[in-house]
């Protein structure tokens, strides 16, 4: 192994590998706040008492957790700007091939799969907050929005917590399989290095060690708020 | 929506079930013996070993699968020279036994940890109980724990197959033609994303709800002595 190849600058792939594992992880986040904003809708959706939407909350859970992300990925890049340009056409008279930034498509690929995991686990969450917080939101005949927002949400996501964690984790490692898209991510940056330099071992294995090193530190960042969310619970 | 399509493209991904199964069950068959000894070394007292089967743990658990996958099949070829010394090149050059050992390797990690929490879930009355009856550690491992940590461990275990039967579309980037690679060649053919990921779709729904029927079954006649609708509690 020669890593003289890992430096930065002009010589060395370094920078450029660095500059991927910031991509992969602008993708993560932005794919993850939007898996938290999908999972709280379609957490409500399979919880209301109005059977289709019921059915379209378990509908969405079934089917995007059933299939493997990478078809999942296919049928939104793919797919996406399809239906993008058949509504240019259709109903702006716009004669083009419309296409998304690659990082739009990448993030909407990845937060359709990990909102899925969320859904379920903030579901849980909720159905785990005590029956008489609900009741005691009544007796002081709170309002239905207060009560979710003010009483049951604020408890439910402490209890959600080590769950969304976990979703973290496999939304990070599921924004690997971006880079079939072509998305220079920490994955596509090692391929492309390992075309230059013939030395892919080298490569991907930094490229593991870059996912490491973001699982590591935001599984101590996890820790830290997890205990921090447990201080008014007494034990 | 385009029927034809859907039709058209029942076949091709049906024949491609068989290279999904494979990949899927027999990863599952190995990672599921190497996790054993895996998970008893985590276990084991003697720290050097605990902390190698921890770290192999880590490693495999806080990598993507993709990255492990190409770490293999394409960083092996950094290594021609002297995998062809030892004979093991003509392995390595196959994308089939780079995906398996990658597959494998990964739900090895994965099982481990379940079977490991299984078996830290047996009360120590059933180990004393065996030392008591004279059983060789061996037999105790074997004939006494392992069939209940087992037990425990099946729901967790019946999600981890189901996983890896999603986990084994990343197979069709190193070439092989599974249900997702042949999706993707049909995609890129008739430009029908929609119509194609209905059927591929519902080929891996259809085989995940037999899988968990399977396994659901499985728990039922392994709890079979236990009163009707008990769960196990320790």
């Amino acid at each position: 192994m020669d890593l003289t190849f890992l430096s930065f600058g002009s010589l060395g792939w370094g920078d450029e590998m660095l500059k991927g594992g910031l991509m992969t992880f602008a993708v993560a986040f932005c794919a993850y706040i939007l898996a938290i904003i999908v999972g709280l809708v379609f957490a409500f959706l399979k919880l209301s008492k109005f059977m289709p939407l019921r059915f379209i909350g378990n509908f969405y859970t079934v089917v995007f957790r059933g299939v493997p992300e990478l078809l999942i990925i296919y049928l939104v890049f793919f797919g996406g700007e399809l239906l993008l340009s058949k509504i240019a056409n259709g109903v702006f008279g716009y004669d083009g091939y419309v296409s998304l930034p690659l990082f739009v498509t990448g993030v909407f690929c990845i937060a359709l799969g990990a909102g899925a995991f969320c859904t379920e686990v903030i579901r849980g969450a909720i159905l785990a907050v005590p029956k008489g917080q609900h009741e005691a939101a009544d007796a002081l005949s709170l309002s239905k929005w207060s009560k979710a927002f003010d009483v049951v949400l604020p408890q439910a996501l402490r209890i959600a917590l080590p769950g969304l964690a976990n979703v973290w984790q496999i939304t990070l490692k599921e924004t690997a399989l971006i880079s079939v898209i072509g998305l220079v991510e920490v994955m596509r940056s090692a391929k492309i290095a390992s075309g230059a330099t013939h030395q892919p071992f080298t490569f991907y294995l930094f490229a593991a060690v870059i996912f490491l090193l973001i699982t590591s530190i935001s599984n101590r960042g996890f820790k830290k708020v997890e205990t921090w969310s447990q201080k008014g619970v007494r034990s | 929506m385009d029927l034809t399509t859907m039709q058209d493209s029942i076949l091709p991904l049906l024949s491609a079930l068989p290279n999904t199964l494979m990949l899927t069950f027999v990863s599952v068959f190995i990672g599921f013996c190497l996790a054993i000894p895996f998970a008893l070394g985590r276990l084991s007292k003697n720290k050097l070993i605990a902390q190698a089967c921890y770290a192999y743990v880590y490693f495999f658990r806080s990598t993507p699968l993709l990255v492990q996958i190409f770490l293999i099949y394409y960083g092996s070829g950094q290594f021609v020279k002297a995998l062809e010394a030892v004979g093991l090149w003509h392995f390595f050059r196959e994308p089939w036994f780079c995906a398996i050992l990658a597959l494998s390797l990964n739900t090895a990690a994965y099982v481990c940890e379940i079977i490991r929490g299984g078996i830290l879930s047996i009360p120590k009355g059933q180990w004393e109980a065996g030392q008591v009856l004279g059983l060789s550690r061996f037999d105790l491992f074997v004939q006494v724990i392992f069939p209940q940590a087992f037990r425990q461990a099946l729901p967790a275990y019946g999600n981890e197959v189901i996983i890896m039967v999603k986990a084994s579309s990343l197979a069709s980037t190193i070439t092989i033609l599974e249900v997702t690679g042949v999706a993707e060649k049909l995609i890129a053919e008739t430009f029908q994303p929609l119509e194609i990921f209905i059927v591929a779709g519902s080929i891996y729904l259809s085989l995940n709800f037999v899988l968990s029927q399977l396994f659901h079954l499985l728990e039922k006649r392994l709890n079979r002595y236990l009163p009707h609708g008990a769960t196990r509690t320790n």
